[in-house]
């Protein structure tokens, strides 16, 4: 098929970006939208253009380092995939599409279509791991028991893979369903209690002090998760973050 | 650390809630009483009479009241002013409607429009009670002829067409606002349950209808009375 693609171009963090008009030709519909554009970088490099830069690095849905606002959609118009997962079967030829980064204060962007979500590292490091002795003698996982259904749920969490899409496709640029997966994951193991308090008053800090926008819930982030992660998280969340707020002198 | 809790993004988000779940629970009150001047104008009186002189309700739950509605108010503007800025650049192509509704993504316009709604609606009702009240020192909710005055001032709003019509208008925004509003706080406050989510967004759909159909069904009831 043959495409039309409107691209963000932008020579790097401080040049002003537009967008800028392409031709593709002869694309399969087996590709994945990754693969075309690198079939456009070809094309370019060929005319001596300076190819679009994009990231990626799995290609296979579990990276999440793909990202892109393609045609008015995080990571395009399917549902439960990330941008490498998408086919160009879900395109028509002749269709124009636009090609976009992920749009939000807290996520600048470096060149082109690449934005820096490094606020997403930090907020991760403010609290959202576990302290344990790794001395040798460590404590074997299996000796402490726990719920299947709690085991599940944290599992579940644990698949947000730090995309972004939530914050690019929420109208306030929230990073609630991220650090919600985040405070989740841990809240609902034994393993996560003992410093359960700290971590989702400093995760929520920390994501505030990024500049990311306040939720509204108007569920955006959860249609577009490429892992399906609940907006039961951000519920969570919310419920660590009050009976935080009110039991820690 | 406590100088920080209500100032965070989720503190804000559930403090916003609690006002919004307070003035749903004040609504459910107005609106029954209202009804009343329909059913049985007699006990609207008493009623209005009861609400207007006790002192709890008017020197404790009133003020408590309007600081709601303020409070529900500013930090609505304020969030949307923040989150506006949490995304300078737009997207030149955005197709919000595929994820959310419209109802989710235009709170600040529903809301704003039902503010403003409530400035006519103070300057209707509240203003004139307070002249009466407080500055003319009349608490006996008597009118010249000696009867209840609260009926019959009702009705006489409700005799203009341009005021009917505007409160039907406003009626339909506060519905639209409630429908994302209602389920909306449950989920703020950390309430969702798999088992109880569904139940309480239907009992959420069903307020934000009933409740505003309820309140422009009395304004035309009185149009109608009055110009049949
Ligand atoms: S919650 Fe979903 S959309 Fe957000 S970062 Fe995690 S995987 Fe990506
Ligand atoms: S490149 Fe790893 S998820 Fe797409």
């Amino acid at each position: 098929m043959n495409l039309k693609l409107k691209i963000w171009r932008q020579k790097d963090a401080e040049d002003k970006g537009k967008m800028v008009a392409y031709n593709v030709t002869d694309i399969s519909e087996h590709m994945s939208f990754l693969e075309m554009l690198d079939v456009l970088n070809e094309q370019l490099v060929n005319s001596g253009e300076e190819p679009v830069a994009f990231d990626h690095d799995c290609r296979e849905g579990i990276c999440g380092m793909c990202s892109l606002y393609i045609n008015g959609e995080a990571h395009g118009p399917d549902r439960g995939v990330t941008t490498c997962q998408l086919h160009m079967r879900m395109f028509n030829d002749g269709d124009t599409i636009f090609i976009e980064p992920f749009r939000a204060k807290a996520f600048p962007v470096i060149k082109d279509l690449v934005v820096d979500r490094s606020a997403f590292d930090r907020i991760q490091q403010s609290g959202g791991y576990i302290s344990v002795n790794t001395s040798g003698n460590t404590q074997d996982a299996n000796a402490i028991p726990i719920p299947k259904a709690d085991a599940d749920e944290a599992m579940d969490a644990a698949t947000c893979i730090g995309c972004g899409a939530c914050v690019a496709t929420c109208k306030n640029s929230s990073a609630m369903l991220f650090v919600g997966a985040k405070v989740s994951q841990y809240a609902l193991l034994p393993q996560g209690k003992v410093e359960a308090k700290d971590r989702v008053m400093n995760m929520v800090n920390q994501m505030d002090k990024e500049g990311f926008g306040n939720c509204t819930n108007t569920g955006a982030c959860e249609v577009e998760c490429p892992k399906g992660i609940s907006l039961t998280n951000i519920a969570r969340m919310n419920r660590e973050y009050f009976s935080a707020s009110v039991t820690e002198d | 650390m406590s100088n920080r809790k209500g100032t965070t993004s989720v503190g804000r988000k559930i403090l916003m809630a609690l006002s919004g779940l307070f003035l749903i629970v004040f609504l459910l009150q107005h609106c029954t009483i209202n009804f009343l001047s329909v059913v049985a104008p007699d006990t609207f009186n008493e009623v209005s009479q009861f609400m207007g002189t006790n002192p709890l309700i008017q020197y404790a739950l009133q003020p408590v009241l309007a600081f709601g509605v303020f409070f529900h108010l500013i930090m609505g503007i304020y969030l949307e002013r923040k989150n506006r800025n949490a995304r300078p650049i737009k997207y030149a192509m955005d197709k919000p409607a595929t994820n959310s509704s419209w109802m989710s993504r235009n709170m600040i316009i529903t809301g704003i429009m039902v503010m403003l709604f409530l400035a006519v609606h103070f300057y209707d009702f509240w203003l004139p009670e307070l002249n009466t009240k407080f500055l003319k020192g009349d608490m006996s909710g008597l009118n010249a002829a000696g009867e209840y005055r609260y009926m019959e001032e009702m009705a006489h709003k409700f005799s203009n067409a341009g005021r009917v019509i505007l409160y039907v208008l406003s009626f339909i925004f506060l519905s639209l606002h409630l429908l994302h509003g209602f389920q909306s706080a449950f989920q703020s406050v950390g309430f969702n349950h798999n088992k109880y989510t569904p139940t309480i967004k239907r009992l959420g759909n069903l307020y934000a209808i009933v409740v505003p159909a309820v309140f422009i069904f009395i304004a035309l009831f009185h149009y109608f009375n009055q110009h049949a």
